[in-house]
C-alpha cells in the first residue's frame, strides 16, 4: 500500500498551477496517470523519486515514510527503493547494455537477477552493445530492465512509449505487463494515450491543471455513457463532413482511419480533436482473414 | 643551447596540470550544479586570470609571499615554505594563472550532461561521488582532455607571472619563456630562436593532438 499526498506550486507555460494530489495505490496494482502535457504528471513522479522537492505532503510506501514535510522527513532518492524509467531512456552512454544493468546492482546483491532480466526482456543479443547503437525500443527495454535490477517497491514509468511507433509500443506494453505480473510490482505509469491506459492499467487517475478530476477503472472512466458494446475502440475525431441529413465522422484509431455516421444532435457535442469511443454491438460483424 | 630551461618548463607544466586537475574537478562540479547566490562571484574570480595582466597577479603574489610581510613571513617561519624566487612559488602562481583554462572546459562538460542520466544514477541508489566518477567523468572525457591540454599549454606559455614571482634563477625558476627574453636581451638571437622553435613545435603538436582526438579523427584512422 502506497499513500501519496503532494502539493507543489508549478510554473508551467500557461502560468502557475497548484499541483495538489492524493492517491492510494494497492500493492500489485498498475495505475496510470493520464492528462495533457503540462498538467504536472512528470512532477508527481519526480517528487515520488525525491528528485523534486514537494512544498507540502507525505509519501508512505509499505509503512516506510519517504516524505513527511510536517515531521521534516525527506529521504534522498538513493534511499527510496524505486525503479524509474525516464522519457529519454537515460542510459549511461559510457557503458554497454550489460554494464548499465550491472551498475544498478546493490552491494552484495546476487548477479542472478541480471541474467534473469536479460532473459525475460530478451536482451541477450544486445548486451554488449553501447546505447548509441540501439533503436528507441531497444533502449527502452534496457531502461526497463535496469529499473528492475534493484527489485523496486514501486516501478515508475514516465511516458516510456511516447517516442515509439505503434508496433514497438504494443510490444513494449507487453513487456511491461509481463514484468509487472512476474515480479508482483506496483507500477505507476504516465500516459496520454487512451488505448494504452485501457490496455495496461487497473486504475486510472485523470489529472487536469494539477488536480485529479477522475479516478477509477479505465473503461468506466472513459466510457461516460454505459455502452454494452462488443467492439470498443478509442480514437480521435479528425474530420466531420455533412452529407445530406447525416454527418460523416472520420476517427483516427491507432493508425487506422474509420468513417462512421452521426446524427445532427450528436454532432452538436462533438468537434475535431475530441477523444471518442467507437463501439458496436455484435449484430453482424464481418470477419475476414488477412495475411 | 642549454636544455635546462626547457626541461624546467615542462616539469612546471606537468606538475601544475596534475595539481590543477585535482583542484578543478571539484570547483567545476560545484560551479556547474550549484544554485548558490555566490556562484557569479566565484565564477568571476576563476575567470580573472583571463583578463588580468599576468604582472598584476605576479605583483600581488610577490607582495603577499615576501618574507618581510606578515603572511609570507608566517609561511617562511612556521611552515618553512618560501614561495618567491622558488619553484614551489612558480607552481602555485601557475595554478592560479591557468585555473580558468582547466575549470571552464570541465564545467562546460558537466553542464552538457543530461540531467536525467544523473538522476537515473541517484535513483539506482548511487551516491554523488560514485555518480561523479562512474558516470559524469567518463562521459565528459573530451572536456577533461581539453582542460588538461589547455592548462598544460598555457603554463608553458606563461611569462609575466613567472618573471614577477620567480625571477630568473637558472635551474630553479628560469623557464623557457624567460630564457628567450634573456637571450634576446643579450643579443643571442640564434639561441632565442632555438628555444622559440622548440616551444612552437611542441605546443603546436599538443593542440593538434587535442583537435584530432576530440574531433574523432584518430578513432576513424585506427578503425
Amino acid at each position: 500500500m502506497i499513500h501519496i499526498a503532494l502539493q507543489k506550486k508549478l510554473t508551467a507555460v500557461q502560468g502557475d498551477i497548484l499541483l495538489d494530489i492524493n492517491i492510494d495505490i494497492d500493492q500489485g496494482d498498475l495505475i496510470t496517470i493520464y492528462g495533457d502535457s503540462g498538467a504536472g504528471k512528470t512532477s508527481i513522479l519526480k517528487m515520488m523519486a525525491g528528485l523534486l522537492q514537494a512544498d507540502k505532503g507525505c509519501i508512505i510506501c509499505n509503512r516506510n515514510t519517504w516524505l513527511d514535510t510536517e515531521k521534516g522527513i525527506c529521504l534522498k532518492p538513493q534511499q527510496r527503493k524505486i525503479g524509474f524509467v525516464f522519457q529519454d531512456y537515460a542510459l549511461f552512454p559510457n557503458m554497454t547494455v550489460k554494464e548499465n544493468l550491472f551498475y544498478a546492482l546493490e552491494k552484495r546483491q546476487s548477479k542472478k537477477i541480471i541474467d534473469e532480466l536479460i532473459d525475460i526482456i530478451e536482451l541477450g543479443d544486445l548486451q554488449d552493445r553501447k546505447p548509441q547503437k540501439l533503436s528507441g525500443g531497444q533502449k527502452q527495454r534496457v531502461a526497463l530492465a535496469r529499473a528492475l535490477v534493484r527489485k523496486p517497491e514501486i516501478l515508475m514509468l514516465d511516458e516510456p512509449l511516447s517516442a515509439l511507433d505503434n508496433k514497438m509500443r504494443a510490444k513494449l506494453q507487453d513487456y511491461i505487463l509481463k514484468v509487472h505480473k512476474q515480479y508482483n510490482l506496483t507500477t505507476l505509469l504516465i500516459s496520454h494515450e487512451i488505448s494504452e491506459v485501457i490496455k495496461m492499467s487497473d486504475i486510472v487517475c485523470i489529472i487536469e491543471n494539477g488536480k485529479i478530476v477522475k479516478q477509477g477503472s479505465p473503461i468506466g472512466i472513459f466510457t461516460t455513457k454505459q455502452v454494452s458494446g462488443k467492439f470498443q475502440f478509442s480514437g480521435e475525431i479528425v474530420h466531420i463532413e455533412k452529407e445530406d441529413v447525416i454527418y460523416i465522422v472520420t476517427i483516427l484509431i491507432g493508425t487506422n482511419f474509420v468513417k462512421t455516421i452521426a446524427e445532427a444532435t450528436e454532432i452538436q457535442t462533438m468537434s475535431i480533436g475530441d477523444k471518442v469511443i467507437v463501439a458496436s454491438k455484435a449484430f453482424n460483424p464481418l470477419i475476414q482473414k488477412v495475411n | 643551447m642549454d636544455w635546462q630551461p626547457l626541461l624546467l618548463t615542462f616539469k612546471l607544466a606537468l606538475i601544475t596540470t596534475l595539481l590543477l586537475l585535482l583542484i578543478s574537478i571539484p570547483i567545476a562540479y560545484w560551479l556547474a550544479y550549484t544554485k548558490s547566490k555566490i556562484k557569479p562571484i566565484l565564477e568571476t574570480l576563476v575567470s580573472m586570470p583571463l583578463v588580468l595582466p599576468p604582472t598584476v597577479l605576479g605583483f600581488y603574489l610577490l607582495v603577499a609571499f615576501s618574507p618581510s610581510n606578515t603572511f609570507g613571513g608566517w609561511l617562511n617561519d612556521y611552515l618553512g615554505i618560501r614561495l618567491i624566487f622558488s619553484f614551489k612559488g612558480l607552481v602555485f602562481a601557475s595554478i592560479l594563472y591557468s585555473l580558468p583554462f582547466m575549470v571552464h572546459p570541465i564545467q562546460a562538460g558537466f553542464s552538457k550532461v543530461s540531467s536525467s542520466i544523473i538522476e537515473a544514477s541517484y535513483v539506482l541508489g548511487k551516491s554523488k561521488t560514485t555518480t561523479l566518477f562512474k558516470i559524469l567523468l567518463p562521459n565528459i572525457k573530451p572536456s577533461v582532455l581539453t582542460g588538461i591540454i589547455l592548462a598544460f599549454a598555457h603554463t608553458i606559455g606563461e611569462f609575466g607571472v613567472v618573471l614577477m614571482i620567480g625571477g630568473n634563477m637558472p635551474g630553479k625558476t628560469k623557464v623557457a619563456s624567460i630564457a628567450i627574453y634573456d637571450e634576446v636581451e643579450a643579443l643571442n638571437y640564434d639561441v632565442a630562436n632555438w628555444y622559440s622553435l622548440v616551444l612552437f613545435g611542441i605546443t603546436f603538436s599538443i593542440l593538434l593532438i587535442v583537435y584530432l582526438v576530440n574531433g574523432g579523427y584518430l578513432k576513424r584512422f585506427w578503425r
